[in-house]
């Protein structure tokens, strides 16, 4: 064959021998910006194939028209590592037969190379591609940079299609993904929408209280005894997490400390601190803002990973084990410091682990920043509804009302308090919270579980219950 | 000890209810140009309800009220003065005659209220040039005036200059200020410097208000909080010197001699009397003994 | 006191509530439409009729969209609320 281009998405899906029954994947790097879900799926219902299994990275709010194929029974099982808010209030309130199986950064590409949950067809929208399907996510209109969760997806599927909006001469330069594992090329006019791919630049935040916080958070990383040269460090793209990000760098300025490595989603604030000296290198799983796609394009120093290179625990080694610093979020944290990102207060869900209890596991460190309390609900319950991280993964809390050390950590308990931080015992924590905000009543869920959370190494770590339609 | 005041809109209640946990030693509620014309009466009640029901956790309380030549003024006196603020910020206060009329106010909501005369204390805001030019007789007009404050984004514009980040335009309010306030024995706040984003404009402006006298500093931004806190701190070595200051004054009177040296120089009074404010200051900030020890 | 107008107050905003008043004759008919309902709905409900009755407003019709305030900022947003609502 001279070249692997199809005429048409209907072609690629009938070449590629989808039947009912089997799963189809993709991957969350075009993020709420994304065309090629939909496309797809829009394409399968058209053709009958009904009872599928999608296996998706994550899940967004553009994605809201998978809703219709789950009622229409085109798709009946779903897998992901996080679902946005308007895609979880449906799910949470049942419209999925079979539990939603959640899994996190590193555990899906995990248990899609042991077999576990194997891949038919993997859909793998390229910002750029050759038409032998080298392709790359850092060029072209719709470039997202790193491909990283497209991997192990084209290393393991059946079958794998790339649809790409940007077809240049063979051979694509710089690919990531090598034509060894692609069956076929599907060119389209648009694979997503640029304003949802990346942001222009992602903000720190304006808000007081993340302010207060970012500081404190960085004070604790700062007296923690890991910042020193050879530091390593991670942070998601939240404003309270990107403004320690910054407020850390000062530091690390001020006090002439050379990092080895940052990690994770890529974010420009982690780009500045590359190339202000703070680190040597940048270990890329996912870019969240144009710096970052810039930078990795063009410096040999921001490195494309694979999710499994990120994260994965049944990988000899994966990045997140050398992590010293992790800054988390979390909509509520109880009193055991285990962690739930996977539903807000009422118990609907609006996000998923990600690489959150990855990253906990790794990192020597893993701190979570949330306020003392959101819209009157205080952060720090007895049980939180769901365990996404479990606590002894987790070392500090800190709010703005102080810093809760996790009891087993007391050496750093004892360095946060040398240093004069407020450090406070998490139950205090809790009803200092609960003194401003009343003691909320427990919320009624129902008694149907509508997800399943499945720990890293493959084990279920928590059910997901149903929440009463109104 | 007042480093730190922080500015917060009086009708936003996000930012009321986590105001105490900015760092600042004291939250200025505005209930003035931060409130539009038709939600004064809702900030009134909403700061009043704050007061009353939130922890403020040791914050001094300051609510900038509307200025005498307004509707809203008595009423917000009315309102607050339930709540027992530690200080009334007057804005527009150009001549002592302003300050009287608010303090004869104020005296006659004490005796409703049945509290203790000057319970609650003045801050006038000088802002205009009149004020600036009266800053002395503002600052002495009453027992209740506490502190005098410069506002200089109105001044400015009396002035019909440009606010610069330099301050070479409000260079004799400022000096003319802290005068003024020195000779009144009242304390003298700083101006807010307003690039929230300029992190390090912020700190050369504050150290150069410290640098004139000034007590310490507004801020319109959490942001510059803790840049200010910093600035009108003693530091360690201020602080260690003032304990030795009084250690030495011990020892004269332990041995009955009257003229007192330390490291050559003579101490004399100004100099005792700096050296306790700053040991006072040191402690407050829960600093003082930990340096005195080392 | 009576309620004479209808009124409103508060806004939309995140830790703030928004209340409508309107003249009512049954007694405190109430509509409370809370983020926070299952948490905090029943001692709302109780607060705003503590407010209501402090203030002596026996009979109106109140709708409440809380966008998660604490108690004193809904304490604040009645009664600036009745007081429009009563005219002043």
């Amino acid at each position: 064959m001279n070249n692997k281009i199809v005429s048409s998405l209907r072609e690629a899906i009938q070449l590629s021998g989808l039947k009912s029954g089997m799963t189809v994947s993709f991957h969350h790097h075009l993020r709420n910006g994304d065309f090629v879900l939909n496309m797809v799926m829009a394409e399968i219902a058209r053709m009958g194939i009904r009872d599928l299994t999608v296996n998706a990275s994550s899940l967004f709010d553009i994605h809201a028209p998978l809703l219709d194929h789950i009622k229409s029974h085109t798709v009946t099982r779903l897998l992901t590592d996080y679902m946005s808010g308007a895609i979880g209030k449906e799910i949470s309130q049942g419209i999925l037969e079979t539990p939603v199986e959640f899994r996190t950064h590193g555990g899906r590409p995990s248990d899609i190379e042991l077999g576990r949950i194997p891949i038919d067809v993997a859909f793998i929208a390229a910002p750029a591609a050759d038409c032998m399907g080298n392709c790359s996510g850092k060029y072209g209109k719709s470039a997202c940079g790193s491909l990283g969760y497209a991997y192990p997806d084209a290393e393991n599927a059946k079958k794998v299609v790339v649809i790409t909006d940007n077809l240049v001469p063979y051979p694509l330069q710089d690919w990531s993904i090598p034509e060894t594992h692609v069956d076929y090329v599907v060119t389209v006019d648009a694979i997503g929408d640029p304003n949802g791919i990346v942001s222009g630049t992602t903000k720190i935040t304006r808000d007081p209280v993340g302010l207060v916080m970012a500081d404190l958070a960085a004070q604790v990383i700062r007296h923690s005894g890991l910042l020193r040269d050879g530091f390593s460090f991670q942070t998601g793209a939240g404003g309270a997490s990107l403004a320690a990000a910054k407020f850390l760098k000062d530091i690390m300025l001020r006090e002439k400390i050379h990092g080895s490595f940052g990690c994770g989603g890529i974010t420009g604030y982690m780009v500045d601190m590359l190339n202000e000296g703070c680190f040597e290198s940048l270990m890329d799983v996912q870019c969240f803002d144009l710096k970052a796609v810039e930078s990795i394009r063009t410096n040999p120093r921001h490195q494309e990973i694979s999710a499994s290179h990120y994260a994965s625990p049944s990988a000899r080694s994966a990045v997140v084990n050398s992590l010293d610093v992790v800054i988390l979020g979390a909509t509520e944290v109880d009193t055991d410091f285990n962690v739930n990102v996977h539903t807000d207060s009422n118990g609907s869900i609006m996000g998923g682990s990600g690489g959150h209890s990855d990253t906990a596991a790794g990192a020597k460190l893993s701190m979570i920043i949330a306020p003392m309390f959101r819209a009157r609900l205080p952060i720090v319950t007895d049980r939180v509804t769901c365990i996404s991280t479990p606590g002894r993964d987790i070392d500090v809390l800190v709010t703005q009302g102080g810093i809760a050390v996790n009891p087993k950590d007391t050496e750093l308990r004892q360095r946060l308090k040398d240093a004069g931080l407020p450090v406070v015992d998490i139950h205090d924590l809790k009803e200092k919270a609960e003194r401003i905000t009343g003691t909320p009543n427990k919320i009624a869920l129902s008694d149907r579980v509508v997800a399943n959370v499945i720990y890293r190494d493959g084990t279920l770590l928590d059910t997901i219950r149903g929440v009463n339609a109104k | 000890m007042r480093r730190s005041m922080l500015f917060i809109p009086g009708n936003t209640p996000n930012l009321l209810i986590n105001g105490a946990y900015l760092g600042a030693d004291a939250l200025i509620f505005d209930l003035e140009d931060a409130v539009s014309p038709d939600e004064k009466d809702s900030a009134r009640i909403l700061v009043r309800n704050i007061m009353k029901y939130m922890d403020l956790r040791g914050c001094e309380v300051i609510v900038r009220i509307n200025s005498i030549d307004t509707d809203y003024w008595k009423k917000d006196l009315d309102q607050i003065m339930t709540q027992k603020p530690d200080l009334i910020m007057l804005p527009k206060t150009g001549r002592a005659e302003d300050v009287l009329t608010a303090d004869a106010y104020m005296s006659e909501v004490e005796r409703r209220l049945g509290l203790a005369p000057n319970t609650v204390r003045l801050m006038p805001l000088i802002e205009t040039a009149l004020g600036v030019e009266n800053a002395y007789a503002i600052a002495s007009a009453s027992p209740r005036v506490a502190a005098i404050f410069l506002g200089a984004e109105d001044l400015t514009a009396d002035l019909r200059c440009k606010r610069t980040k330099g301050g070479n335009e409000i260079a004799y309010a400022r000096s003319r200020m802290v005068s003024a306030a020195r000779a009144a024995e009242v304390d003298v706040y700083d101006t807010p410097f307003t690039d929230v984003n300029d992190d390090e404009g912020i700190r050369v402006d504050a150290e150069y208000a410290k640098s004139l006298g000034f007590t310490g500093k507004a801020s319109i931004s959490p942001r510059h909080v803790g840049v200010i806190n910093e600035v009108f701190s003693p530091s360690q070595k201020d602080i260690e010197y003032a304990y030795e200051v009084m250690d030495a004054i011990r020892q004269a009177h332990e041995q009955g001699r009257g003229a007192i040296a330390l490291h050559g120089k003579m101490i004399d009074a100004p100099i005792v009397q700096r050296a306790k404010q700053t040991i006072a200051m040191a402690e407050e900030m829960g600093v003082g003994k930990a340096v005195h020890h080392e | 006191m009576e309620i004479l107008q209808k009124a409103y107050a508060g806004t939309l905003e995140s830790s703030d509530a928004y209340v409508e008043i309107e003249p009512g004759t049954q007694g405190i008919q109430l509509e409370l439409n809370s983020v926070v309902s299952q948490q905090f709905g029943q001692s709302i409900r109780r607060l705003v009729e503590e407010v209501l009755t402090d203030l002596g407003v026996a009979n109106a019709k109140l709708f409440i969209a809380d966008r998660g305030a604490l108690d004193c900022v809904i304490r604040a947003r009645v009664e600036t609320a009745v007081m429009r609502g009563k005219g002043e």
